[in-house]
């Protein structure tokens, strides 16, 4: 049985102050007139505006910079920028006046797009985890039984992280800020693409499909674990039965509406973009980070001795299916990177023009983060029974899959003001404490071993 | 060689892992095995060095992988620079999205058939090679041990093996 070490609670109420704090300070301190915005913009002189200023004759095509490597369409952006600025074009004709008023909007919508990537970071893990539990009851995995409490433990955040993510969505559905450009009457009024796409991205549909994924992973999750405990005490195998079908009901369930929140909470943030393959992307960046903190905290409960029961050779699963999915993480970004990168189709290419006229470190900085570390690190078979080359690996891994996430959602809602500052540090040490706070307490509260599992025998003695 | 090897046949694959840790442990030296199919654990069992082929393999996706783009810079950038779709060819890196698929397979391709080369090599197995193993049944459904004499009297061997579950048990006298 583990106890939440008194340290443990302390540290992670600490992070969820230190977070709270920080995020007031983000909102506070988000200019709300255009006169702060251009103190903000004078204090932070900006050299390239220079730089790209055309030479007499020269066409914005030539002005693509040819060294960075990447010769797309020109600036695709700025037609974003006169889209949303149309409504301001009539009251301001200084072009000046119109530049500070969208800075204004992107650092006002700067620490609410903070909070959403970190809570929704921390909220795919929790949900990432139900899928790997799910997966394991669905094959009859004979390995991981002996992991299940640590599953279970960590999918207890899935309900406060779903249920935070629910309340953010119903704040922005009430205008309480413009991340979701769609949900504006204005803009919407005067985007054709938009509005013919209205019958499906509208606020009270929006909200009522949020409701059922939600309420629906919350339920199998409900019933999985409860399950899970009382098949300690069965004689048969009854409630593993139960979770059997529940998982593979689930897993149906899941992809589905996986899919759909990703289209819903993320891709319709460009309203205008669409990737058919998104809801996969989104999976995968999901899948790995889970299984990352399954082993993360596997190995943090082995090193206190709570888990005698796992062996190394669990350790090594675990760190192959780190490997193995990193690599798939990358498969998926780049078939949907190069098909994108190669048709040039102007309204496809300005999702990753923005990414990489912009954001192009954190872009490319986050595949080394999520290919290259995790392929070079665990390729050797030995270094993957190394707990804390593992560890190592791992918080690589949620690193670059956390900035994974930020370039998916930031540019489409603070744009080129994007910095990692205060309100997202904030964010991450906030919704990183609950987590830790949450998966500890609910790991605190039930025997560490499934006992009843009629594969336990199988996986206590599991070598590989 | 001249030197003398017992051939002890055994029937199941559980008996023969068994018995080979009861020969090892007895301090008597195994030559070789022959089994139908791989036998998991049969490695560990015999105490046989890990595999070296992993290795091999990494330099192979190395060697792939610098063939490949060596062979697309020449190709596309240097030798022959092609318009495909507009994109640009002044330079490898500014096209290297469009290479990576086959930077990809070629990695995969020296990978696969230099493994295969090298496991060949390794075991010594070419075209119209003869068969080595001693008993047709090893191809079907019985495993054979092969255990060296060397200054072990041949009678107490032989009962130490028939212990072990041994099914058929023969003296072979290489000259």
């Amino acid at each position: 049985m583990y106890t939440l070490s008194s340290k443990l609670k302390i540290f992670s109420i600490v992070l969820m102050v230190v977070g709270l704090l920080g995020l007031v300070y983000g909102f506070i301190a988000a200019p709300s007139t255009i006169e702060e915005v251009r103190e903000f913009v004078a204090s932070h002189d900006e050299p390239h505006e220079a730089m790209e200023m055309p030479l007499p004759g020269q066409t914005e095509d030539e002005l693509e910079d040819d060294a960075e490597g990447f010769d797309f369409v020109p600036s695709e952006h700025q037609v974003i920028t006169e889209r949303m600025d149309e409504e301001s074009h009539t009251m301001a004709e200084d072009a000046e006046l119109v530049h500070l008023e969208h800075v204004l909007h992107q650092l006002q919508n700067k620490p609410w797009a903070a909070v959403y990537v970190a809570a929704f970071f921390f909220f795919m893990i929790a949900l990432g985890t139900l899928a790997f539990y799910a997966v394991q009851y669905a094959a009859q995995a004979g390995w991981s039984p002996v992991l299940f409490r640590v599953m279970e433990g960590i999918t207890a955040y899935l309900l406060p992280g779903s249920i935070i993510i629910f309340i953010f969505l119903a704040l922005s559905g009430l205008h309480l800020n413009h991340l979701f450009v769609w949900m504006d009457p204005e803009v919407v009024e005067h985007d054709e693409i938009i509005r013919n796409k209205s019958g499906y991205l509208n606020v009270p549909f929006f909200l009522i499909r949020a409701a059922i994924y939600i309420a629906g992973w919350n339920i199998f999750r409900y019933f999985m674990r409860r399950n899970s405990l009382k098949q300690d005490e069965a004689t048969d195998i009854r409630w593993y039965k139960k979770n059997f079908k529940l998982s593979a009901g689930f897993l149906v369930f899941f992809i589905v509406t996986e899919s759909m929140m990703s289209w819903d909470w993320i891709m319709s943030l460009d309203p205008h973009w669409f990737s058919t393959l998104f809801g996969w992307y989104v999976f995968s960046s999901m899948f790995v980070t889970a299984v990352t903190v399954i082993a993360m905290v596997t190995i943090y409960l082995k090193s206190r001795d709570y888990l005698p029961f796992v062996n190394n050779s669990h350790i090594h699963d675990l760190a192959k299916f780190m490997f193995g999915l990193s690599i798939f993480w990358a498969y998926l970004w780049f078939s949907q990177f190069m098909l994108i990168w190669y048709a040039n189709i102007p309204e496809e290419v300005t999702y990753y023009v923005a990414r990489i006229e912009d954001y192009q470190l954190v872009f490319f900085g986050m595949v080394v983060l999520n290919l290259i570390f995790p392929l070079l690190l665990l390729m050797n078979s030995d270094f993957k029974r190394v707990n804390y080359f593992v560890v190592m690996t791992g918080i690589i891994i949620l690193l670059g899959h956390y900035l994974d996430i930020y370039v998916m959602i930031m540019p489409a809602t603070v744009g080129e003001s994007w910095f990692i500052g205060i309100p997202e540090l904030s964010a991450l040490a906030f919704f990183g404490g609950l987590f830790i706070f949450v998966v500890f307490n609910s790991l605190s509260k039930v025997p560490l071993l499934a006992k009843g599992n009629p594969f336990i025998k199988e996986s206590e003695h599991y070598h590989y | 060689m001249a030197s003398k090897v017992i051939h002890a046949l055994y029937t199941d694959d559980d008996l023969l892992l068994q018995a080979v840790r009861q020969v090892r442990e007895a301090r008597y030296r195994i030559g070789e095995i022959y089994t139908p199919f791989p036998v998991h654990g049969l490695d560990k069992a015999m105490g046989l060095a890990p595999t070296r082929l992993a290795i091999t393999s990494f330099i192979y996706v190395i060697i792939g992988l610098v063939v490949a783009v060596a062979m697309m810079n020449f190709i596309m950038i240097e030798d022959w620079p092609m318009d495909i779709g507009g994109k640009p060819s002044f330079t490898f890196i500014q096209n290297s999205p469009a290479f990576v698929p086959i930077m990809f397979e070629l990695t995969v391709f020296f990978a696969a058939h230099l493994m295969v080369f090298t496991f060949f090599m390794r075991s010594k197995l070419w075209p119209f090679k003869k068969a080595e193993n001693p008993d047709v049944r090893t191809t079907d459904d019985h495993f054979l041990m092969e255990v060296v004499i060397g200054n072990h009297d041949a009678e107490e061997l032989t009962e130490f093996l028939f212990n072990t579950g041994a099914s058929e048990i023969k003296l072979i006298d290489n000259k």
